[in-house]
């Protein structure tokens, strides 16, 4: 009982105190289940950034930020759940990391009126502004990561004649980038084997054992999870290259590569931002959030590619809430200001330095047309003496006369089966 | 004191036959049913329908069919989540090929496509039992999600593998696609649970029932006194299917709206709705009901004292939620391996004598 009463007094009184203004950013976080590696730190660096423009800032303009984090487990139904818990709270945006979740709620939040930021996931397409009204996907998208691995390994040498075979996620995720892999293989000339990992990934004998035949040039995979490691054993196993192994930038965290070793020396993944803990920001995040003793989780994935990202997917939101507030001229702005804040967003090499991330992501530019911005990938390096990814290329463009079209058609095959009309 | 039939003529066969013989207990269920169609649409919100109603009702179709093969007919199946996954597919097929047919069609069609599917994979239980013919169930789950994975007719080719409800009128109101109302699709699946509930039972008490009954409890001596195993274990799994294909429509196309089918219905949805039955009890109608609130109300129930009003991290609350669902379970098991439905029998039996047990 002793612990019950203040617990009960306490709610109590967060139901008495008074609605205080503020920005609320549901994280529809996974801290368990088979994609809990991946889920950690990416809710931990989505938290952390807020919490420390919370503590140093004092909020965004002026307004406190407010995470709300229900836990989906990766699982949809749990998701939908999670959404509308949360949604009545006044959410702003959501980034559900999961492209099943993501399905789930384009139709959902667009009839709400909230927008959803899938930052290098869920449905490609919803590139297309005109189609997916609340639907962004900045900076970079499943195609642009395709494109952007056959560009890499085109600069690397002649791809015409040569194997290259993806792996993948056998689900919406995974499927993704099969269609702009073949345009592109009739393109460019190279064979495309395809090799789907049913969830969650663990046992993968046999499609290594089809690559250790088939013996392809380059293999690209599309995994997340527990795949990833596994997949990467595998392929220290049977001796492949790991020079020829690229993975997607949900493939190329720390934990993916850890479990093998040594051998996982060189592996490749797409990246679409900076990686280690080389930014001003992070000194402000130590002062304000780990040694406020506020940092969320056990607070120690700092650093790490995931956690990158969800502090960038928190940097990108915040910088949309700046603009929202520019544009309608109130601080405490609601789902559709953020929105056409989102659609106005503009990131500058000046923006990112003032905030103290020099050089961590692309300059890019939203449109009403385009949500899904330039597309510019750039590629990550393990290495396994020094326990780090190292950015080997620039954030370089990809084939969007190629995706651009693919776009369009499955945008509007989209708005036909939903009647939608395009807009813009 | 309650639940007596003292006192309570019946004058016709008719009416000494009917579901509900007990006053109180009639009473009971019309208050229920009068409650449930007409106050909870007033009431409900979105919240209340997408995490605890929808998939209540849904999950109880699902069970009720499960219960007609397993509880009732004795025959194991691990196939629940696979026959789901026939139901939701045969939905999208019909609704994208026949956009003009009412939805309400598409889900009983449906349902009777998974009656077929159902029935070809129960083929093997007239040669296998038990645990052989739970691992030939076993069997069509891998294989059904395997096959909507792999062949791309059946969610008409689209890149990602997804399936997306249409938008869909019953009577103007749209009750599948993203302009819901709460009300609406609650209605919708409630008719269908209620519609479901009451064939089911009365197939269940009547000759059919008794013939499944009679295979369960020993299908040679069923065989000898002049039940057609064949027969009846055919239908069993056709009925089971039936109905586990309208929750799958139903899940897909009203609750879900998007569904892939590796994840939505995998071998975990097999094993959650088996749960519900065994927890619920096996061979009720009731218990089918009782077993699906259980597992869907505990967790968010759970997740409600942990995160909102205790305020404890999310992943801890998401393990205590394993924890405590699986010691529940256990518990139950143990202590009532009959599941709810007998709970609910021996407290009727109880209030019967109350306050004079001798």
């Amino acid at each position: 009982m002793k612990m019950k009463l203040p617990a009960m007094a306490l709610s109590a009184l967060m139901i008495a105190s008074p609605v205080m203004a503020d920005l609320v950013f549901p994280s529809l976080s996974y801290r368990t289940g088979p994609y809990a590696a991946g889920g950690i730190p990416f809710a931990d660096g989505y938290a952390d950034y807020f919490t420390m423009l919370n503590a140093r800032d004092g909020g965004i303009g002026g307004v406190e930020a407010r995470v709300l984090e229900c836990e989906t487990g990766y699982n949809t139904e749990k998701g939908v759940e999670c959404y509308e818990s949360t949604k009545g709270e006044g959410a702003l945006v959501y980034q559900p990391l999961s492209t099943g979740i993501t399905y789930q709620l384009i139709p959902k939040a667009t009839a709400d009126g909230i927008a959803i930021h899938s930052m290098g996931y869920g449905r490609t397409s919803a590139a297309n502004g005109k189609v997916f009204s609340n639907v962004f996907n900045y900076p970079a998208n499943y195609w642009n990561g395709a494109s952007g691995a056959i560009n890499y390994l085109m600069s690397q040498g002649d791809i015409s004649g040569k194997k290259v075979a993806l792996v993948y996620h056998n689900s919406a995720y995974g499927k993704e980038p099969i269609r702009t892999l073949e345009e592109l293989s009739a393109k460019h000339g190279y064979d495309l084997t395809l090799i789907p990992v049913d969830h969650p990934g663990q046992e993968q004998k046999s499609q290594w054992l089809q690559i250790r035949r088939e013996k392809p040039d380059y293999v690209i995979m599309y995994g997340w999870g527990v795949m990833n490691q596994v997949a990467v054993q595998e392929a220290a196993n049977i001796r492949f290259n790991m020079e020829n192994f690229i993975g997607i930038w949900w493939s190329g965290s720390e934990n993916d590569v850890l479990p093998a070793g040594d051998k996982a020396n060189g592996y490749k993944a797409l990246t679409f931002h900076g990686v280690g803990d080389d930014f001003p920001v992070f000194d402000d995040i130590k002062e304000h959030v780990v040694d406020a003793g506020n940092a969320a989780g056990a607070g120690d994935q700092i650093g790490t590619v995931l956690y990158n990202r969800g502090l960038y997917a928190a940097m990108l939101a915040a910088e949309a809430v700046k603009t929202a507030q520019e544009i309608h001229g109130v601080a405490d702005i609601n789902a559709a200001q953020m929105r056409d804040g989102m659609e106005a967003l503009e990131i500058t090499e000046d923006k990112m330095a003032a905030l103290g991330l020099p050089g961590f992501g692309p300059s890019f530019k939203v449109s009403c047309e385009n949500h899904g911005g330039p597309g510019l990938v750039g590629m990550t390096q393990w290495d396994a003496a020094a326990k780090e990814w190292t950015l080997i290329s620039d954030f370089s463009p990809s084939d969007m006369d190629l995706i651009q079209p693919l776009i369009d058609e499955d945008s509007m095959a989209y708005a036909a089966e939903n009647k939608i009309e395009p807009s813009c | 004191m309650f639940y007596r039939e003292a006192g309570d003529f019946k004058t016709s066969y008719t009416d000494d036959n009917q579901t509900f013989p007990i006053k109180f207990d009639r009473y009971r269920y019309y208050v229920v049913l009068a409650i449930a169609f007409g106050v909870i649409p007033f009431l409900i919100n979105d919240y209340w329908a997408n995490a605890f109603l929808l998939p209540f009702l849904i999950y109880s179709i699902a069970a009720i069919g499960l219960n007609i093969l397993t509880g009732y007919c004795g025959q194991v199946s691990l196939g629940t989540g696979g026959f789901m996954a026939v139901g939701a597919y045969a939905c999208y097929k019909l609704m994208t090929s026949f956009p003009d047919v009412n939805i309400f069609f598409h889900v009983i069609a449906a349902g009777g496509v998974t009656a077929i599917v159902c029935t070809a994979f129960g083929l093997p239980s007239l040669r296998i039992k038990g645990f052989y013919l739970a691992v030939a169930t076993l069997a069509a789950q891998f294989f059904l999600v395997w096959l909507f994975n792999k062949v791309s007719w059946f969610y008409n080719y689209s890149a990602s593998g997804q399936i997306n409800a249409p938008e869909r009128f019953v009577f103007g109101v749209p009750v599948t696609g993203a302009n819901t109302d709460a009300w609406a699709t609650y209605l919708f699946c409630l008719v269908f649970l209620t519609i479901s509930a009451i064939i089911a039972r009365n197939l269940t008490r009547g000759m059919q029932g008794r013939k499944w009954m009679a295979i369960r409890d020993m299908d040679i001596a069923a065989e000898i006194i002049g039940v057609n195993p064949m027969r009846a274990k055919l239908s069993a799994f056709a009925v089971s299917g039936f109905f586990i294909g309208i929750s799958g429509a139903l899940f897909f196309a009203v609750y879900l709206g998007a569904v892939e089918v590796g994840e939505v219905f995998g071998i975990q949805k097999s094993f959650l709705v088996l749960f519900m039955i065994i927890i619920g009890g096996l061979g009720s109608i009731f218990g089918s009901f009782a077993g699906a609130a259980f597992l869907v109300l505990l967790p968010v129930v759970l997740k409600l004292i942990g995160v909102d009003f205790l305020g404890w991290p999310t992943d801890i609350v998401a393990h205590f939620n394993l924890v405590i669902v699986g010691a529940l379970i256990i518990i139950f098991l143990i202590a009532e391996p009959h599941g709810i439905a007998q709970l609910w029998r021996v407290a009727k039996e109880k209030l019967r004598l109350w306050p004079f047990p001798h």
